[in-house]
């Protein structure tokens, strides 16, 4: 039996019935861990020996006929910029390379007490800036369907690992399109949830406007399986949303019929892979087959979402980033005569290109003299941007898009010019400007390459998205295909 | 509206990075590049929209003033770069 293979909701059936044990479960994770690593590269730490400990503890628990949770025993991985109480986290970064947590993040905590168990932190961008994992200080992810080509980012270990059945479900976060890009590209199931929806408490910042925490499964019922765990009001986190949050995997399984899907045009012009709106629209086609009506709309401040992101991002970052001083933890240069000698030369040498040139965009759009011309005007711009998907919203229940413009490109394609690589997330961008949830599946394939679907809802209306897109999954099987490692 | 070097090595001053002569010419072009790009949004009349500094608008999030247990000091010393009796250790300031 291929366990590697399976979702969440099997093993668990798995488990209960007794036909696996969860030690069997978590030595047959970390086997294929070590098999998948050589090619796929997901994975920055470890903790196979806490993970045999912890599936002892459940195997005793189903032993004495006690009921088990639904991720109990079920193996998984964390993007490494989730703090991990003894456990290192490193944001794929030099300047927090010997960094071991004293605390647990909130979204940490959260899956312990469900049971689920931690085989390791995944791959990154350094601090989450990039779309290729290329900007990691450590090595690079491989994409597990063509490993000449990259896995997406920021979050690609998190995707690559669900796709090569390292983990069974992974979390990554998502700025500015780090859950969904990298999803795509891996042919996985990701969301990014609502701003507020899940706690980033423990989250290491990069721009807390728009960070969000958010899933990686192999299929939507997984998805809805771990945002039951980790979605919620959290008092460590004052942007926290005190709403009701829905038992969504209940609520799975519903028709779709009648509902209103809007194209947002701007979204399928030009810059869009021929081949990848070919796969879409064959996706809509679906969907209108299940008894969704299908619309077009329009998002018209959708090309000033790039440049906004790119000052209100970095300006943040800016912000965040000038805690890593090299004094209470983290890397310092052994040059240090005096303490600005200190900083400056810990910086320079803790952070790697992509960082600091965000810094320093960030620190100019924010500097004496420029701060209305770029971040309060990049601010007034997001307000036009939030308010067209409130006025799609009036008409539409979910708006449908590409999740990103091509498929998983080539390692170096796009490292020579920041620009283009920034254009990756062109797709991505305004729904984290908009504080709303996005969620990423897999729509097909072109040229053997997995092709993303993205559906964006309303604040908090994550539990429609997982339907519409559990109602696809059933209708097309999209989420049956893995792909063939070799090993 | 362009970047000189000079105003690059301010920058990276302020934001206290120590630069080589290539990495501020690499930056004063790639910096340039990016705000040329970010200039489009000076074509959208925003003189009456306000700005949008978080989506969802709480304000004045507070919390029960009860105690809790803080963290042990060692286990926050143990990250430390350099430490002594119980306090983070720096170079010499005055």
């Amino acid at each position: 039996m291929k366990l590697y293979t399976k979702k969440a909701h099997e093993l668990h059936d798995l488990l209960v019935n007794k036909e696996i044990s969860a030690a069997e479960l978590v030595r047959a994770q970390a086997e294929r861990i070590e098999a998948a690593e050589p090619k796929v590269q997901a994975f920055i730490t470890r903790t196979l020996d806490d993970a045999m400990a912890q599936a002892a503890k459940v195997d005793a628990k189903i032993a004495a006929g006690e009921a088990i949770g639904p991720l109990e025993g079920i193996p998984m991985a964390l993007k490494d910029n989730m703090c991990t109480d003894g456990v290192r986290t490193t944001c794929a970064s030099k300047i927090l390379h010997n960094f071991v947590p004293p605390y647990d993040a909130t979204v940490v905590t959260k899956l312990k007490e469900a049971g689920a168990i931690l085989m390791g932190k995944c791959n990154m961008d350094e601090f989450a800036m990039g779309s290729s994992t290329e900007n990691s200080r450590f090595f690079a992810t491989r994409n597990p369907w063509d490993i000449e080509r990259v896995p997406g980012g920021s979050s690609g270990g998190s995707a690559a690992a669900v796709a090569a059945g390292q983990a069974v479900f992974t979390l990554g976060s998502d700025t500015g399109g780090s859950i969904r890009q990298p999803a795509a590209f891996c042919g996985v199931v990701g969301m990014k949830p609502t701003y507020g929806a899940v706690s980033r408490f423990g989250l290491v910042a990069f721009a807390s406007s728009l960070d969000q925490i958010g899933p990686f499964t192999r299929d939507v019922r997984d998805n809805a399986r771990v945002m039951n765990a980790i979605a919620g009001y959290d008092l460590k986190d004052s942007t926290s949303a005190p709403v009701d949050y829905p038992d969504y995997e209940a609520l799975l399984g519903q028709s779709v019929k009648g509902w209103r899907i809007g194209l947002p045009k701007e979204y399928f012009g030009e810059g869009i892979d021929p081949e990848v709106k070919a796969v879409i629209e064959k996706a809509v086609k679906v969907l209108e087959g299940l008894g969704a009506e299908i619309g077009e709309c329009s998002l018209p401040h959708t090309e000033y979402a790039l440049p906004v992101y790119y000052l209100i991002a970095p300006a943040e970052a800016s912000s965040n980033l000038a805690r890593y001083d090299g004094v209470r933890y983290g890397y310092r240069s052994e040059e240090a005569p005096d303490l600005i000698t200190m900083f400056k030369k810990t910086r320079a040498e803790g952070f790697g290109e992509e960082v600091k040139r965000r810094i320093m965009l960030g620190t100019y759009a924010l500097s004496s003299g420029y701060y209305d011309a770029y971040y309060l005007k990049a601010q007034k711009v997001r307000t036009l941007i939030k308010g067209d998907f409130d006025q799609a919203y009036e008409k539409f229940d979910v708006l449908l898009s590409p999740t990103s413009p091509t498929v998983a490109f080539k390692f170096g394609d796009r490292t020579d010019n920041p620009l283009q690589m920034y254009l990756s997330d062109i797709c991505t961008l305004s729904v984290n400007l908009a504080g709303i949830p996005a969620l990423n599946i897999n729509a097909g394939f072109a040229n053997g390459l997995p092709v993303g679907l993205q559906l964006m809802g309303k604040a908090f209306d994550e539990a429609k998205l997982l339907q519409l897109a559990y109602a696809y999954e059933q209708a097309t099987g999209c989420h049956s295909q893995t792909p063939d490692l070799g090993v | 509206m362009s970047l000189t070097k000079d105003e690059v090595q301010h920058v990276a001053m302020l934001a206290r990075l120590e630069l080589s002569d290539k990495e501020v010419e690499k930056y004063t072009t790639q910096l340039n590049d990016i705000l040329g790009y970010a200039q489009r949004l000076q074509a959208l009349d925003t003189a009456n929209v306000p700005p949008t500094a978080h989506v969802f608008p709480l304000q004045n999030v507070m919390r029960d003033d009860c105690v809790d247990p803080s963290m042990a000091r060692e286990k926050i010393l143990a990250n430390a770069p350099d430490e002594e009796d119980g306090f983070f250790r720096v170079p010499k300031i005055v």
